[in-house]
């Protein structure tokens, strides 16, 4: 290399440069990281109560049937304020995983993730950025992907710049009694198929609850998800993702927006407060991102949206962090005129199909307002007639967890 | 040396019988081979020692693509190092040894005297500085990986089952010249005469990158991000959630990020639109996460904390020069 180099050994000893070293690992996470390391299958790991500091990722690879325990969610606090290495605060791919019982602090990027694993269960689990929204948050907090069989429940998540609780590309899913709060997205169900969220709450983030199917992914067609009992309130925080994402182009002060999947069914929910729009419906031709995944079905068909309660909502519709979604709620307000109604759908149907062949279904939401937006022609035939979406659809079927772990 | 295929492992690297001597002088023992790899990843500008250990009477068998077919009891092992200037320091030993369910993986650290390194299954963080040839310094954290992230990279995903794989010793990357004790030898060729790999073309038909500067710049752009990317952003790699995949072998623009905006990238997207804007390395989240040193930001995840700036001027020039444009 040609270089005079010289580097610096410091074996965990302090004050041998100018600016002092990060700490180096507490015992506590050695320890703790050498028995997940050496579990044996089935093994239970207990957390004590109490707050501990982790500068890296804790990790667990492989071996099946392994629960991680603390003291309860206020009492095991596990904080990576100091954290120095790896994306994650807890990165897992194991099967019939549990953790229960903790809090997870601070993390650089997500907080607990859980990838490729086949029976995930995640209870009374906060993950949460104790300086509130923020732009360098890290994205997720409670993160399944790829996975079958997940069941999160009594978890929090507080904080994350993209989705406070988001399950990717996973199916037999069911998300409840959970609460997700100021965040960008509170939760997201993503490319996922048979989901259920359900007695959840879903306050102060930018967009509530989030229903996606996106192009370019190894698993797609996310569909017969179910989104019920759940309360959906003052999601107004402005969007404070990267403008990068997806979840930057969603508008601040929405409720519940469903994006391309099929067979959603939406009901019994209490959705109000929002600034810009209760309830969308769109296609994924609202991006305007040039769609090359011939595989790909942008258009949200089979959609039930049938006996919720809306409240107050569309007063100062405002876009999200990414410039486009600015533009187009700013040319909607000019068509559309405030308050939005509190259910639109886009109206973009497939070619040489008719609206009532997309089957969006909106019945018994008592006297809450609804339009189709016309979006392929720019806005420029606004339809707020629901007769043509008065239709029921057959209910669509509930996610069958196995036995849980 | 006897491969040990089954735990508790030693947990002194001594044990193994690798090294002969003064172990710190990384002298292999008889019938460990050394070997190198044409475009090595980078590790913080850490020099590295890497060599296979094969039972007697077995050998592995040529493959095209991926790593070679190795028998029970391989062992590989890769030492990490840096010549300061001075005495070289050895940080760490890997192990990689195909046991009978499979490669396990084994991470030894060297104690301050260099006398011996023991196993630590949780791995260890360094406190490093880095000195560059303008004087300037950067304190950083080396990594040691413990077992678990050792698979973050190592792993296959085969359906349900995620088993390890070497990732090193491929045709490409083992088809070069290597200088042994008794002579420059290409690896591939001397591999075959002392029985270590059956099967497969000479080396002259074998694939091979030569990463010469006169070999194409979007050529060694793509042997360079095959290397530091592929064993997790390919379609049976940890990254393959996220659509983007950069093997050698990719041909699809959008596949390796050409116009594609990212899925779960976070912070990680800078903001940015796409992975890949043709022309606009300095509009492109690719570019934005190999410049990161941030632990959510930065790419790869795991396995660096300093820039690569060599391989981030390839990089630059490579996008710099891709034609067309997202629209």
């Amino acid at each position: 290399m040609g270089q005079r180099i010289a580097v610096l050994f410091a074996f965990g000893l302090a004050g041998c440069s100018r600016e002092a070293p990060p700490a180096p690992p507490t015992a506590f996470q050695k320890e703790l990281q050498e028995r997940l390391i050496k579990a044996q299958p089935g093994d239970t790991i207990e957390i004590p109560a109490g707050r501990f500091e982790l500068t890296r990722t804790l990790t667990l690879t492989g071996k099946a049937g392994i629960t991680l325990r603390g003291a309860g969610m206020d009492k095991s606090v596990l904080s990576f304020k100091g954290q120095t290495t790896g994306a994650e605060g807890i990165k897992v791919a194991a099967d019939r995983f549990t953790i229960e019982g903790l809090t997870i602090q601070d993390t650089k990027g997500d907080a607990f993730k859980i990838e490729h694993s086949d029976g995930v269960t995640v209870r009374n689990v906060k993950a949460e950025w104790t300086r509130g929204p923020h732009k360098d948050n890290g994205a997720y907090g409670i993160y399944p992907i790829q996975c079958t069989n997940v069941l999160i429940e009594g978890a929090v998540a507080i904080g994350a710049s993209d989705a406070g609780i988001y399950v990717g590309q996973s199916s037999q899913v069911v998300v409840r009694r959970s609460r997700a709060e100021r965040n960008v997205a509170g939760f997201e169900l993503e490319n996922t198929k048979q989901g259920e969220l359900y007695d959840n709450e879903a306050v102060g983030n930018t967009g509530g609850i989030l229903v996606f199917d996106l192009p370019d992914l190894p698993v797609q067609g996310g569909r017969d998800i179910r989104v019920y009992r759940n309360v959906v309130r003052g999601n107004n925080e402005p969007n404070f993702a990267p403008s990068g994402n997806i979840v930057a182009k969603v508008p601040t002060g929405t409720g519940v927006m469903i994006m391309a999947n099929d067979a959603v069914e939406v009901w019994d929910n209490s959705i109000e407060d929002h600034r810009t729009m209760n309830l969308a419906v769109v296609s994924y031709f609202v991006t305007e991102e040039k769609i090359k995944d011939a595989k790909y079905d942008p258009y949200p068909e089979g959609i039930s949206i049938h006996d919720n309660r809306f409240g107050r909502g569309g007063w100062d519709p405002a876009g999200g962090s990414a410039l486009q979604s600015k533009k187009v709620i700013l040319a909607l307000r000019l068509k559309l005129g405030t308050p939005f109604p509190d259910v639109v759908w886009d109206g973009v149907v497939r070619d040489g199909k008719t609206a009532a062949d997309a089957r969006i279904c909106v019945r018994g939401n008592g006297p809450a307002g609804f339009a189709n937006l016309d979006a392929a022609h720019d806005f420029a035939n606004v339809m707020r007639d629901l007769r043509p979406h008065d239709c029921a659809l057959p209910g669509v079927p509930a996610a069958a967890l196995l036995a849980s772990p | 040396m006897r491969a040990r295929l089954l735990p508790p492992f030693p947990e002194r690297l001594s044990e193994w019988n690798l090294l002969s001597g003064r172990l710190a002088e990384l002298r292999p023992n008889a019938r460990v081979v050394p070997y190198d790899v044409e475009v090595p990843l980078f590790s913080d500008h850490a020099g590295k020692f890497r060599t296979v250990w094969l039972p007697p009477g077995s050998a592995s068998e040529y493959r095209d693509s991926g790593a070679f077919e190795f028998p029970l009891g391989t062992v590989f092992s890769k030492t990490f190092y840096y010549d300061a200037g001075g005495p070289r320091r050895l940080v760490e030993t890997r192990l990689l040894l195909r046991g009978s369910e499979g490669w396990i993986a084994l991470p030894y650290v060297w104690d301050a005297e260099q006398r011996e390194a023991t196993l630590q299954v949780a791995g260890e963080e360094r406190q490093l500085e880095w000195a560059a040839a303008d004087g300037t310094r950067q304190p950083f954290t080396y990594l040691v990986p413990n077992t678990d992230q050792c698979a973050g990279c190592h792993v296959a995903l085969r359906g349900r089952e995620r088993p390890l794989r070497p990732l090193g010793p491929t045709a490409r990357q083992l088809n070069i010249d290597f200088a042994y004790a008794d002579g420059r030898r290409n690896q591939l060729g001397h591999w075959r005469e002392l029985g270590l790999l059956r099967g497969g073309p000479a080396p002259e038909a074998a694939p091979r990158w030569s990463a010469l500067p006169q070999v194409p710049l979007a050529q060694r752009a793509r042997a360079y991000l095959d290397v530091q990317c592929a064993h997790c952003h390919s379609p049976d790699g940890p990254a393959n959630s996220s659509g983007l995949y950069l093997g050698y072998d990719e041909e699809a623009p959008g596949r390796i990020g050409v116009c594609k905006p990212p899925v779960a990238a976070g912070r990680g997207s800078g903001n940015r639109a796409y992975d890949i804007v043709p022309g606009q390395p300095e509009a492109s989240i690719l570019f934005y996460r190999m410049e990161s040193r941030e632990p959510d930001v930065m790419m790869p995840e795991l396995g660096r904390s300093l820039r690569d700036d060599a391989g981030l001027a390839l990089v630059r020039d490579w996008i710099a020069a891709l034609p067309g444009r997202c629209s």
